[in-house]
């Protein structure tokens, strides 16, 4: 081998593809061992969370519908996690220093990230949805009564985005503050203590009542639960999804994009 | 071949990189040297793409670094070994490498027996590595897509003598093949042992440069006298460049001319020779004196 052909920069080469990317990011959610036992515990909640259902609710309870509400809650906490590590992992384990050295397109890097995360979080909940089916016959059988299936086709969208959403959610914290305890601070404050302020200020304020569906993002996601949305509803939904989910992540991968990888 | 033109990084009213320039050539090894802190990591950092540039330019083989397409198998990089996710295996490391690079995974054990990573070593989690162990997984991970420029930072650190043997041999093949290298060193003696360039960096700016042959020749006479001071004093007012070198003076003058001014003041000698065996050593002490945190010896003119 001469050395003018070892000196040269091939530009001709191919790139890297995007699906070696997600595979590659897909690989990172499961590869260390706080990633896997994440992932079990997702399953292992699901199949918790339908066991209580079976073993505590009344015999009136033993809906589909309340299954869904069991694991939906787990699921809801523990998939923005998983979103957050994906992220935050590049900074907090300095892993980045690798990453955008081989894929200097940061901007690939986050996508592939968010689908991967998005991905996984829509295999689970179509688990959690099967587990919960299962322990909906179990439990009738077990209870003597016949399986309640009150949960409408368009609600399994709905449930599904609302944990989508959530998982974005913490997408874009981990995005924004690119370390994990802030980022989880953040989700949980998003998620328990901010509900709780509006929910007292829309009691007291009536001008804020008729503004809380419009800006408080958990608010506006309560009607997919019940699966009834009409074009208002998913008005409010957008607007205060683009408060809080695309203008923040907006910033964050800004962000990504111009900072400096230590 | 990686070139640096007139590169600056400052962080507020700091200048982490000042001005700097220079050019790394293919089939030589490149060892960049300073104290730490002095620029090193954030000029590669910046080479990489990873930090951007306040000013100046930093390219390879005449493009910028996030504008080569696939870069892990045309520029081998290795910034920080210990930066690495703790909960991976050191195998998982280079799987995830090897992917990205649409690499085979057989890649990643023939680079694993190239760095002597054990089978049951590289199932092991990085955090339960040595230093030595990560600086080798670096050092398969900046080698697996086999490109032809390799930018280390201090990948000799936290290896053995034996390792730096290895190193040595490894990056003297590399450069044999054509190869361009770049490493960084704070410490003198693995820049000597596997440089042929040598760019010294003292507070962001390139102090020193040139082949290792011509950096190690110093010039002038290490002298020890009875009265240090009053020799040099005297030097200093003969217009000479006096340095203090540890207990004695290094002055720019041959020594049969510092034999005579010492006789002249009658001043008593106690070492007289050519400066030639200090080494690197010196040299590195006296260029980063100037520009060090530790301010222990007074430098030109410290006694007059």
């Amino acid at each position: 081998m001469s050395a003018t052909t070892m000196e040269s920069i091939h530009t001709d080469r191919p790139g890297i593809p995007f699906s070696r990317l997600l595979k590659v990011e897909l690989r990172k959610m499961f590869d260390t061992r706080a990633g896997r036992w994440l992932m079990i515990s997702i399953g292992v909640l699901a199949v918790i969370a339908t066991i209580s259902v079976i073993a505590f609710a009344p015999d009136s309870a033993i809906t589909y519908g309340t299954f869904a509400t069991a694991f939906g809650v787990p699921l809801n906490i523990l998939l923005p996690v998983a979103a957050i590590l994906l992220v935050t992992g590049e900074w907090s384990q300095r892993s980045g220093l690798t990453t955008f050295t081989l894929v200097p397109n940061r901007g690939s890097i986050i996508w592939a990230k968010a689908l991967a995360a998005v991905l996984v979080g829509v295999v689970s909940i179509i688990f959690a949805f099967v587990v919960g089916a299962l322990g909906n016959v179990l439990g009738a059988a077990i209870n003597g009564v016949d399986p309640v299936w009150d949960v409408k086709v368009e609600q399994f969208f709905t449930i599904t985005l609302s944990s989508i959403l959530a998982l974005l959610l913490g997408f874009t914290l981990g995005a924004l503050f690119r370390n994990t305890a802030a980022a989880i601070v953040g989700y949980f404050v998003y998620g328990f203590v901010l509900p709780t302020i509006f929910g007292i200020l829309a009691a007291f304020q009536d001008w804020f009542k008729d503004l809380q569906p419009w800006i408080d993002f958990n608010f506006a996601q309560t009607p997919l639960f019940d699966g009834n949305l009409g074009g208002q509803e998913w008005a409010q939904l957008g607007v205060s999804g683009l408060i809080w989910l695309v203008l923040p992540l907006a910033l964050g991968v800004m962000l990504i994009m111009r900072s400096e990888v230590k | 071949m990686i070139t640096v033109e007139h590169l600056t990084k400052t962080y507020g009213p700091h200048r982490a990189v000042d001005d700097v320039s220079f050019a790394c050539q293919p089939g030589a090894v490149t060892g960049f040297l300073g104290p730490n802190g002095a620029g090193k990591s954030t000029t590669m950092r910046i080479i990489t793409g990873l930090t951007p540039a306040t000013s100046g330019e930093a390219t390879i083989g005449g493009i910028h670094y996030r504008d080569i397409p696939n870069p892990g198998t045309q520029v081998g990089v290795l910034l920080d070994a210990s930066a690495q996710h703790a909960g991976r295996t050191g195998r998982e490391i280079l799987a995830l490498s090897a992917v990205t690079m649409g690499l085979p995974m057989t890649r990643v054990e023939e680079m694993l027996e190239l760095v002597s990573l054990t089978p049951s070593e590289s199932k092991r989690r990085v955090k339960n590595y040595s230093l030595g162990m990560r600086q080798r997984l670096g050092i398969a991970n900046a080698l697996m897509g086999d490109p032809k420029i390799l930018i280390l930072d201090e990948p000799a650190n936290g290896l053995d003598p034996a390792g730096i043997h290895w190193m040595r041999s490894l990056l003297r093949m590399y450069a044999d093949r054509g190869g361009t290298v770049l490493l960084s060193s704070h410490l003198l003696h693995e820049i000597e042992v596997i440089a042929d360039e040598i760019l010294v960096i003292g507070q962001g700016r390139i102090v020193a440069g040139g082949t290792k042959e011509e950096l190690l020749q110093t010039a002038g006479t290490f002298v020890k006298a009875e009265d240090r001071d009053a020799l040099g004093a005297a030097a200093t007012a003969a217009g000479l460049t006096v340095v203090t070198s540890g207990d004695g003076l290094r002055i720019e003058a041959d020594p049969i001319e510092i034999g005579r001014l010492a006789a002249g003041r009658g001043l008593v000698l106690a070492e007289l020779r050519a400066a030639d065996g200090a080494g690197l050593e010196d040299m590195f002490l006296q260029l980063t004196s100037q520009t060090q945190r530790d301010h222990v010896a007074p430098t030109t003119g410290g006694v007059a």
